[in-house]
């Protein structure tokens, strides 16, 4: 049995854990809001880029000239993976979730005898996946310096993606991340980016210029080869975007949690050594009375 | 006064702007071109410079864009900006940035196609920078 000097030094560390968790649910909470701000302030620009890209795609009518990137290759031997996970751990099953995702993806892809190559965005997903697949991982992108998520990173991606494609190092590009439901419901999603596919593309249909006749300066090939690249690296930027907003939800609510448990966990403590406190003084007690006995 | 039309600036941060407008200048890739209400559809894509916006209100607004493209339509004018700030919040140290990798790019290119496209980045860069330096 624990003594009571025990027993008081474990409620004070459980209460200073519970002070911690608090604190760290409570700056997810901020951080939340201004990443679901930032969420949504980017919303617009996809939209609107899908909605030209419909527009634009109706326009050439899938003719021959379109860039590869949205055609792909033909092939589907090799697979480039784009894994995005949070830098930090501690936001509960979020990390895993994903890499779980990414692993089954990988699995599969693997049993029909493809090729898998892998780029990891955020420390935690490199970090579970270079377990099994060290040899596919191509690069790490880290943002643990980024401050503020900017669409330049999301650019720098997408660069590098493409500069890859272009040299034929992969046929078919999956997304993988988190799409934010709410703060308690993060849904790993895989979504294909190269070739645009329409299935990959949450592109609405052509909105009131549908059925408009546009004028396009310069040619609507070479506007498309210019408004591809950039409609991947806006899907990556969303991507990022939804993963900060869901990192940051699943780490409010596994704080919670912890605060919750560290809370049952003080009292469960009170309890003995309150009993303990207890018995020890009436030990004491009986002690005294059996002396005055004696006498 | 002139017909009032719908403007929105879009930059993949955030909405900048989304307002009546009477008139707006855009830089197209094949010459500027100032979009007032009726105006046919057209859609373009834009290379770096200066976007003026002249509001409803008669209020002059200039925004500066790196490349992008303007969706153009009777009803309204979207412009989709790869970045944009306004004027007064330019940042000259992130431009001399932008010219200087323009500049790596212009040279580290392999085949005259791409080096002929990042030297044209490079001179659009350039021009933008001297048009904003009397600012």
């Amino acid at each position: 049995m624990a003594s009571l000097k025990d027993l008081r030094n474990r409620i004070a560390s459980v209460k200073a854990t519970q002070k911690i968790t608090k604190a760290m649910q409570m700056v997810a909470a901020a951080k939340l809001r201004r990443a679901q701000e930032a969420a949504e302030a980017a919303r617009p620009y996809s939209e609107r880029m899908g909605a030209v890209l419909a527009n634009i795609t109706q326009a050439i009518g899938g003719g021959g000239d379109a860039p590869a990137l949205m055609t792909g290759t033909g092939r589907d031997d090799v697979h480039l993976l784009i894994v995005c996970t949070a830098e930090r751990g501690l936001c509960g099953g979020f990390n895993s979730q994903i890499a779980r995702l990414a692993r089954d993806h990988i699995r599969r892809l693997l049993a029909d005898g493809k090729q898998v190559k892998i780029i990891c965005v955020g420390k935690k997903g490199y970090d579970i996946l270079r377990r099994d697949y060290a040899s596919m991982i191509l690069e790490r992108v880290d943002l643990r310096e980024v401050k503020t998520l900017g669409f330049v990173n999301a650019d720098a991606i997408a660069r590098k993606v493409i500069h890859l494609f272009n040299e034929g190092g992969f046929d078919i590009c999956t997304l993988f991340y988190s799409q934010f439901k709410s703060v308690i419901s993060q849904i790993p999603t895989a979504q294909q980016i190269i070739p645009a596919g329409a299935a990959g593309s949450t592109a609405p249909e052509a909105t009131n210029g549908g059925n408009a006749v546009y004028e396009y300066e310069p040619e609507p090939g070479e506007i498309l080869s210019d408004l591809i690249p950039r409609n991947i690296a806006v899907q990556i930027f969303r991507a990022l975007l939804e993963n900060a907003a869901g990192e940051m939800g699943a780490k409010m609510s596994a704080m919670d949690n912890a605060t919750r448990n560290a809370g049952d966990m003080i009292n469960k403590l009170s309890i003995t050594y309150n009993r303990q406190r207890q018995a020890q003084i009436t030990k004491e007690l009986i002690e005294i009375i059996s002396g005055a006995e004696a006498l | 006064m002139a017909e009032a039309f719908k403007f929105e600036l879009v930059s993949p941060e955030k909405l900048l702007v989304s307002e009546q407008v009477e008139s707006v200048v855009i830089p197209g890739a094949e010459g500027e071109m100032t979009v007032m209400a009726q105006h046919a559809p057209v859609m373009t894509t834009i290379k770096p410079g200066v976007v003026t916006i002249k509001t409803a209100g008669g209020k002059e607004e200039r925004f500066v864009v790196f490349g992008g493209f303007a969706d153009i339509l009777p009803s309204g004018c979207t412009l989709l900006a790869e970045s944009a700030t306004h004027v007064n919040d330019i940042d000259r140290a992130d431009l001399a940035r932008r010219i200087q990798e323009a500049k790596e790019d212009a040279a580290d290119a392999k085949d005259d196609e791409s080096r002929s496209k990042a030297e044209q980045f490079l001179s659009q860069l350039t021009t933008l920078e001297g048009a904003l330096l009397p600012a």
